[in-house]
């Protein structure tokens, strides 16, 4: 998206409700800022994250897809993110293999404690994903303004 | 190829089961079609086993083992494979299936055959090593090995995993099969190539379905693309995003389960290798988590449905494979 | 009737593709043939027919229909659709110049299809005799006579030359306009005969197709082999896709977020949300999906169209079926010919 002659990626963020939601809240609490075009979808758990999510991300308009969860060990489901951490890292493995950019893909692990920690995420990720530009690769074009 | 069909009267005529799945002879020896047959007659009359015997017989038993009686079937090694999958995932009823395994030495694939230049084919007979079609044009000789369907030319294995009762000899996996070459090959691609390569080869789709319908792992009663209700149902791919959305979710869907039987790439009237998405899942799992091949036991967990406390993590897949 | 060398096809190729957008079947990187669109450098394949048929060129499997536009409570109608214009297929085989026949009764009859008819108005069909026909043809069967095709303009490989005879007003004026040389029509006679001898030997050419029409109906709907003709039918629409005179679409709608595209895509019989979208009781098992599709061809389009066939016998549902089930076997089955 093109906010003021500048390019400002889309980044939609999924987060488990009991960790990284509430991390999320937490950095906001804190005045601690991150893009504004960060896009935060709140899922009951990582592993609630149906691959096609991802998918119908890029298609709407995203040019970043992150997920964050509960730190491994933490679920609040107790096993819900290690399923999740297995069924992501093929699914970017896959992306990559389709010529995808695996840059765009990322998953971090947040818990309710680490606001500070989410803020860097986001700043981190969304300078990395405008580096890349414009999702190309994923994109419908019928969903572009 | 005689004792096959011996087998089959000697199954129905001595009571065991009283129905058997199988293949039925067509017009021109290859175009074999899955049948069940019920009595001695039918089976005497149109029951074949030859190289044309590709088609996997063991999706059909979804159905055909909640039918009233015990049927018999017929089981090549990569079709076991995918029997056994099946009964771990509770879609057969084991009781109502009397399995046949039989030895393959590879199975053929007309339309490579088409390729090779043997056009008007109307009738093929096996000769030693070779294949002898009769065409409109005379007769033509193709080698059996250059026929040979996708996945028998990288065979993973010519063991039968499940029977009651074997037909020759069983046979061993083969660890040598290079099946994951191609995979291998994209990989080393630059992203660019591999989009450009991916590009081309889903851009041909047209969205028959037949991947998924034949895929012994796609067994879902209604499928999401089907579903009006989902939001994703398409009955075309209007733009690219909807080839590569429908054959990611397609592969994700059945990856840890997937055998690696190959009906998928046999089916695609537009040859694509649809295979190579179902075997990059394969290898990745295997270099992340071990060695696994689904339907080789009815023990193991797939490793979707399975995790460990040190699994990598996902930024693996960033680490790896460097500037790649 | 014209004459061309063929090794001056390309530059034939390259006049025609002034004259309007061309497309030729050609190769694609699998080996299979495509209707492409003609550019310098691309050379017609050597297999005798595509994977899709020509109906692709004016009934595409995706086409926009309209636009609507949504801002706040206002929704704005778009027009979007295509508009063609002058184009050229080359290379029609005889069975696919036929199907365009069966195609021209379902959308140019009352409503006309407008969608269909701009684009059916703009194409000058040439087309092509079959020098190799495949043991899946059975075009005989339909009285089409793969020796001498239809379509605007009728091409032949005689040896080293292609002859060119126009059969409408369209081929006559497009031969006009090129620099071709003179031939004498007997010329192709040779030819001619020969495809016909090969014609002759096809192993379903004479399939019999007696009792398929409207009197026997019901006798034919409710033959109880359906059940085992159907039984390993996957529900895959292959046939329907590949088949030239499957005619059946759905409209749908996509939400872009910012309003609707509506399109229509073909739809396959074989599916099981066929036809959902008017009631929920549609035909519930495979069984009957397959019927309708055979039915359909074979008894449904003949009683209703004068005893045309909904069949060209092209034969490529032969080929792609991946359990080699078919409207041969399903004829010989239900017919009265030799089983």
């Amino acid at each position: 998206m093109q906010v003021n002659g500048e390019y400002k990626p889309t980044i939609v963020a999924f987060c488990c409700n009991w960790c990284s939601y509430a991390g999320a809240d937490l950095s906001g609490t804190n005045r601690l800022t991150y893009p504004d075009n960060v896009k935060i979808i709140r899922i009951p758990c990582s592993c609630r994250l149906n691959p096609m999510f991802i998918l119908r991300a890029f298609q709407r308009g995203a040019d970043g897809v992150i997920l964050c969860g509960c730190h491994p060990g933490d679920c609040h489901y107790t096993t819900g993110n290690y399923y999740a951490r297995r069924r992501m890292t093929l699914l970017f493995s896959m992306l990559d293999f389709l010529g995808i950019e695996r840059e765009r893909t990322r998953v971090e692990w947040v818990s309710a404690a680490e606001g500070a920690k989410f803020a860097a995420t986001m700043n981190e990720f969304t300078a990395q994903v405008a580096k890349l530009g414009e999702n190309k690769r994923l994109e419908d074009l019928r969903c572009k303004k | 190829m005689q004792e096959v069909m011996k087998k089959a009267l000697e199954l129905l005529q001595n009571g065991t089961v009283s129905r058997i799945l199988g293949w039925k002879t067509g017009d021109f020896f290859y175009d074999l079609t899955p049948a069940v047959f019920e009595s001695a007659e039918e089976v005497e009359k149109d029951f074949v086993f030859s190289p044309f015997c590709g088609a996997n017989l063991s999706k059909y038993l979804i159905k055909e083992s909640r039918k009233e009686g015990k049927i018999a079937v017929f089981l090549k090694p990569c079709d076991s494979y995918s029997f056994v999958q099946l009964l771990k995932e509770h879609r057969i009823i084991r009781d109502n299936v009397y399995v046949v395994g039989v030895a393959c030495d590879g199975m053929c694939d007309i339309e490579k055959m088409k390729e090779l230049g043997v056009k008007g084919v109307t009738a093929v007979r096996e000769d030693g090593e070779n294949l002898v079609c009769e065409t409109l044009y005379g007769e033509k000789t193709v080698a059996r090995k250059d026929a040979l369907l996708e996945r028998c030319v990288s065979c993973k294995s010519k063991k039968v995993v499940m029977f009651d009762e074997m037909l020759g000899e069983n046979g061993e996996e083969n660890p040598e099969s290079h099946r994951f070459d191609k995979v291998a090959e994209l990989e080393a691609m630059t992203p660019d190539e591999r989009f450009a390569f991916w590009q081309n080869e889903l851009s041909r789709c047209i969205r028959c379905n037949a991947c998924r319908n034949v895929c012994p792992a796609c067994s879902c009663e209604k499928c999401v693309f089907d579903n009006a209700n989902s939001g994703i149902a398409n009955k075309a791919a209007v733009t690219s995003f909807e080839e590569q959305n429908f054959h990611i979710i397609r592969a994700f869907h059945v990856a840890s389960r997937c055998t690696d039987c190959g009906e998928c790439s046999r089916v695609c009237p537009q040859h694509i290798p649809l295979h190579l998405l179902n075997r990059k899942f394969i290898k990745d799992i295997n270099e992340l988590y071990g060695e696994y091949q689904a339907g080789a036991d009815m023990d193991t967990k797939p490793p979707l449905m399975n995790f460990t406390k040190d699994d990598c993590e996902p930024s693996i897949v960033h680490e790896r494979g460097g500037d790649k | 009737m014209k004459k061309l060398s063929l090794s001056k096809l390309n530059e034939l190729f390259s006049a025609l593709s002034q004259k309007g957008e061309l497309y030729i079947p050609a190769d694609e990187k699998n080996g299979q043939a495509k209707f492409t669109l003609w550019q310098e450098g691309l050379s017609m394949t050597e297999n005798l027919n595509t994977v899709r048929s020509a109906k692709d060129l004016f009934f595409p499997q995706v086409e926009q229909m309209v636009d609507f536009k949504v801002s706040g409570k206002e929704i704005e109608i778009v027009e979007n659709r295509h508009t063609a214009e002058d184009f050229i297929i080359f290379g029609v085989r005889a069975c696919d110049a036929k199907s365009f026949e069966i195609l021209d009764r379902v959308f140019l009859s009352e409503p006309v299809d407008t969608f269909y008819k701009e684009r059916r108005d703009h194409a000058t069909v040439v087309t092509l005799a079959c020098d190799k026909p495949e043991e899946t043809c059975f075009c005989t069967a339909f009285g089409i006579d793969a020796s001498n095709p239809a379509g605007d303009v009728s091409a032949w490989k005689v040896g080293e030359e292609l002859y060119l005879r126009a059969n409408t007003e369209k081929g006559e004026k497009l031969l006009s306009s090129l620099n071709l040389e003179d031939a004498d029509e007997s010329a192709v006679e040779e030819t001619k005969a020969e495809i016909k001898k090969t014609l002759e030997k096809l192993p379903f050419g004479k399939l019999n197709l007696n009792g398929f029409d409207g009197e026997h109906l019901m006798e034919k709907f409710n033959r109880p082999e359906w059940a085992e003709l159907s039984e390993a039918c996957l529900g895959c629409g292959t046939c329907t896709f590949v088949c030239p005179t499957c005619q059946c679409y759905d409209v749908k709608d996509f939400d872009t977020g910012s309003g609707v595209q509506r399109y229509r895509c073909w739809d396959s019989c074989m599916y099981s949300d066929f036809t959902m979208m008017a009631h929920g009781t549609n035909r519930p098992t495979q069984k009957e999906r397959f019927r309708q599709r055979f039915m359909h061809k074979l008894v449904y389009f003949p009683s209703n169209n004068d005893g045309i066939y909904g069949c060209v016998g092209c034969g490529r549902c032969l080929q792609k079926c991946p359990i080699h089930m078919n409207i041969v076997k399903v004829a010989k089955t239900l017919g009265e010919g030799e089983k």
